[in-house]
């Protein structure tokens, strides 16, 4: 095999196999950052030994029996020239060597469902700011390099590799145990975690800066993580409502873009070109948060307002009154202005122009939207549909001043050049529906 | 991206028969540990072509022609759908694959990717012939 070839697979294995690897160490050495470098040591000796003497059958249990023996070097090193904490190290390299080199692939992945729990709920640690979790996760748990997360999100790769480093001093400074949250202190942790996966399928969803619409590798890296969170925490209705959103606003996002890169909206969009595989995944998640018992939370509300839009094969089929009861619900779980927008939205789909309009003007006053281009943008389309062109016009070009996104902005210019001379109707199309769209 | 593992058929396959305890559990496995790493997003087992049939196009017309056929390497058995970041991945995930052959002798599995033009950056041009290519 060509040296270069190798190591694309090494680099394969690696994506594979880090996060199950990094997750066994943390548990032994009890700090994420030393995990995440003998895993790196461990990489490293794959690249030198494999080009010459193959891919071993098993790479995955070859990187841990590696990484396992930097470790335990590490550890007598370090009891070595500090004489410190003999019998943590004692029993840490008792740990280490009791475990046996695995020999099957369902071996290392066994034992390590809980490691690899508790390091999605260590990266995703509440002591983080947003920014460095997100970094941390998709470094530890998709793994991504840091150059690859730098070009994901526009910034410098030295910003990315600070925060990562800054991240893992943080965490040990704050002794935070390896474990897995329980009782009471769960339900906060899991919501940081569904915060940060969602956060990353947004950024790359609704590019909200720049020229480019969508990133689809978040996306995809975002549905992933789901996807593995899900399985490791089943129990959690929301987990899968999280999954069944992601789903559902994946499988649009060949429809959503137009051929010039122009964003499309959610009931203009052409149905066929819907990812029917995603919609069905999306259904099938739901099913899951379903068969649990419990009350939806947001994800599972979200995905279930989803759910009625990838039901529709036409957008006029769309059960609307079924999405605004929905978003009543939502807005009872978590209050937010942005929901009471889409509710007026679904409102006006169900009832008309006039009780979308009321319910949108009672959010005129509401400091949070004060700059929130959608909220002008939703109001024009109502006063379109009402055939009052001028202030339509008027709101489209607010609207459109509010936009941070060059694509989005065109389209409201056009918007309110259409209400010149009152024939502005977009036809019963094109309300920007952005919790779902 | 996306990437198809196309499982091909064998006499075994062909003849309806159900694969063999063994074949059936590295199978489950190996899709199991495919959703744990949240890759999987379909996978599938096809009748033998004796159940199918092909559909034969000269210009307008249609012919049916009822199945079994008999270029049984040219058949599929199945099909396996993931999501990988790289070519590289979906290399490293289809080398896992078990092999296919009931009798643990010889099976084959052919690997594709997916067209998805969307994945390549939204330049006018590419989005215009992807139009064009669609709505055809």
């Amino acid at each position: 095999m060509l040296s270069s070839e190798t190591h694309r697979a090494v680099e394969a294995i690696w994506r594979i196999e880090s996060a199950k690897i990094i997750a066994a160490l943390a548990r032994r050495v009890r700090d994420i950052g030393l995990a995440e470098e003998l895993a790196q040591e461990a990489l490293v000796a794959a690249l030198e030994r494999w080009p010459d003497q193959g891919i071993p059958d098993n790479p995955g249990a070859w990187l841990v029996a590696v990484a396992k023996r930097r470790a335990i070097d590490f550890i007598r090193h370090k009891v070595l020239r500090q004489r410190k904490e003999p019998e943590l190290a004692r029993e840490i390299e008792a740990q280490l060597q009791d475990a046996a080199p695995p020999q099957t692939d369902a071996a290392l992945d066994e034992p390590v469902d809980d490691d690899l729990l508790r390091l999605i709920f260590i990266a995703c640690h509440p002591v983080l700011s947003t920014e460095a979790r997100v970094a941390l996760t998709l470094r530890l748990l998709g793994g991504l390099t840091t150059e690859e997360i730098a070009r994901a999100f526009l910034v410098p790769e030295p910003t990315i590799a600070q925060r990562i480093v800054r991240a893992k001093r943080t965490l040990a400074e704050a002794h935070v145990p390896f474990e897995v949250p329980r009782g009471s202190e769960l339900a906060g942790r899991l919501a940081s975690v569904l915060e940060v996966i969602y956060l990353i399928f947004n950024e790359g969803y609704a590019a909200t800066a720049g020229d480019r619409w969508l990133r689809p590798e978040l996306c995809d890296e975002a549905s992933r993580l789901g996807r593995i969170l899900a399985e490791l925490a089943p129990a959690e209705p929301e987990a899968h409502g999280l999954v069944a959103l992601m789903e559902f606003q994946a499988s649009r996002s060949r429809a959503r873009v137009g051929p010039g890169g122009e964003p499309i909206l959610l009931l203009d969009q052409n149905r066929a070109r819907w990812d029917h595989v995603l919609i069905r995944r999306g259904f099938a998640a739901l099913a899951r948060v379903d068969a649990l018992g419990r009350v939806y939370g947001p994800y599972a509300l979200q995905a279930a307002i989803a759910g009625c839009h990838a039901r529709a094969s036409v957008a006029a089929e769309t059960d609307w009154e079924r999405i605004a009861a929905l978003y009543d619900a939502l807005a009872q779980v978590v209050p937010s202005p942005v929901v009471e927008l889409n509710r007026a939205v679904a409102l006006a789909m169900a009832f008309g122009p006039a009780a979308g309009l009321e319910a949108v003007d009672a959010l005129n006053s509401e400091p949070l939207l004060k700059n929130y281009h959608l909220l002008p943008s939703v109001r024009g389309d109502f006063l379109v549909k009402l055939e009052r062109f001028d202030e339509a016009r008027a709101e489209f070009e607010r609207a459109a001043t509010l936009t941070r996104n060059r694509r989005e902005r065109e389209l409201l210019s056009e918007r309110a050049r259409r209400c010149v001379g009152g024939s502005g109707s977009t036809t019963q199309k094109g309300f920007p529906i952005h919790v779902d769209g | 991206m996306r990437f198809l593992i196309v499982v091909k058929a064998t006499p075994a396959s062909e003849a309806g028969v159900m694969p063999p305890e063994p074949v059936l559990a590295e199978m489950a496995a190996y899709n199991e540990r495919l959703t744990r790493a949240g890759v999987l997003l379909d996978a599938a087992g096809l009748r033998p072509s004796a159940k199918g049939w092909r559909i034969r196009c000269a210009g307008r017309q249609r012919t049916v022609i009822d199945g079994p056929f008999a270029d049984t390497q040219h058949l599929i058995a199945g099909y396996t759908l993931i999501q990988a970041q790289s070519r590289a991945e979906a290399l490293e995930w289809s080398r896992r694959f078990p092999n296919p052959a009931f009798d643990g002798g010889n099976g084959e599995i052919e690997v594709r990717q997916l067209v998805e033009l969307e994945a390549f950056g939204l330049d006018a041009a590419v989005g215009r012939w992807r139009e064009l290519w669609i709505e055809r």
